[in-house]
């Protein structure tokens, strides 16, 4: 019989197919996970709605419970329980190793341009915080572009939602 | 239909097709910045219509497909705002301040709304669209004392109004130092009246679906 501890571990392997570094369980997708009968039932939310990687995730994911020998249910939920802050702490070092800057804190308002300009963002290569914006927008819908004054590396910066 | 599915495919219909409308600047914009910038809130705005299509869906025994892709024509709900094909950078991101000057409104107004299913998708895209809004502000200073963007708002203004119901247009006017145009002007921009390129664009839109129905990608 499978546990929940089990499907937990499995979707460890998941992993993100844009940011191949980082798992859904780091990423803070999975919201939930509820065995009963030979059934899962994992409640999953995406990062961003129009991301292109939900159904992959989703698809891997039921995969990985079918290794375990039970029948997947995985329910994707539209609800606002995820935001940036829900990434891991393992996770973002993940990201950080991978060069990618991980989100800052979530403020109580929604994030203005002028913090973007003028806030201190960490290059993920050297440590600097002199960094600038280049592109609010990058290859993915959750990250935007920034430049580091310091060792001069373009990197992407996680958007903070 | 109810008054809930009728609203949902309102916002549904004009993230779908803003979406594809500034997806056209995708290889083409001014520069190579834009061309990320607006693929990607093209993306987004898509993603919106998608999670709108299918809460509406439930609703009215159908899948999102159905209701993005197999419609008539004069069955959609869009604004016709998001329906004008303007290949002209000052008149995109004039229609691109307006609008999101006008969905920050509608967003609030249903994050507020009883209806808890809704209420936590509109907050979940809100995070998204606090970014756009941000793109949207960065134009509009870069762009604030140019004739041509200066022009194309106050063309695009009522259409813009239109986008809204009724009871919240008197907040756009406040938030943009703007007067409501008068209801002569505004007729030809409200919901049910479409666009002179509307035909070309569901054309488009449909090809695939009309093609081989019930394709999916």
């Amino acid at each position: 019989m499978v546990t929940e501890d089990q499907v937990w571990q499995a979707l460890r392997d998941v992993e993100d197919p844009e940011i191949p570094v980082i798992s859904v369980v780091d990423l803070g997708v999975v919201r939930n996970v509820r065995v009963r009968n030979g059934h899962v039932h994992v409640e999953f939310t995406p990062t961003f709605l129009g991301c292109p990687a939900l159904e992959v995730m989703r698809e891997r994911m039921a995969e990985e419970i079918r290794a375990l020998g039970a029948e997947p249910d995985v329910e994707v939920v539209l609800d606002d329980s995820w935001s940036t802050d829900r990434i891991t702490p393992a996770g973002r070092e993940k990201l950080r190793q991978a060069g990618f800057a991980p989100p800052t804190p979530r403020n109580a308002t929604a994030p203005k341009l002028v913090q973007l300009q003028s806030d201190a963002f960490r290059c993920p290569y050297c440590g600097s915080t002199d960094t600038r914006l280049d592109n609010i927008f990058g290859p993915t819908a959750c990250r935007s572009l920034r430049h580091c004054e310091t060792c001069r590396q373009p990197f992407e910066q996680f958007k903070t939602i | 239909m109810t008054e809930r599915a009728r609203a949902l495919l309102e916002y549904a219909d004009d993230e779908l097709i803003l979406g594809w409308r500034d997806s056209e600047w995708t290889g083409v914009a001014p520069f190579l910045e834009e061309d990320v910038a607006f693929s990607s809130i093209s993306q987004n705005e898509v993603g919106h219509a998608r999670a709108l299509y299918e809460i509406a869906a439930r609703e009215l025994g159908t899948t999102a497909d159905e209701l993005a892709f197999d419609r008539k024509p004069d069955e959609y709900r869009s604004a016709p705002l998001v329906e004008f094909r303007r290949m002209d950078w000052a008149a995109t991101i004039a229609r691109h301040v307006l609008y999101e000057a006008a969905d920050e409104i509608r967003v609030e107004a249903l994050k507020d709304s009883g209806d808890e299913e809704v209420a936590g998708l509109a907050a979940k895209m809100d995070r998204e669209e606090a970014y756009h809004r941000i793109h949207a502000q960065m134009w509009e200073e870069r762009l604030r004392g140019e004739p041509r963007f200066q022009a194309a708002l106050d063309e695009l203004w009522p259409a813009a109004v239109a986008v809204l119901p009724e009871e919240l247009r008197p907040e756009l006017a406040a938030r943009t130092g703007r007067d409501l145009p008068s209801n002569s002007l505004l007729l030809a921009h409200e919901r049910g009246s479409h666009a002179e390129e509307w035909p070309a664009l569901w054309e488009e839109m449909t090809e695939v679906r009309r093609s081989v129905p019930g394709a999916a990608w």
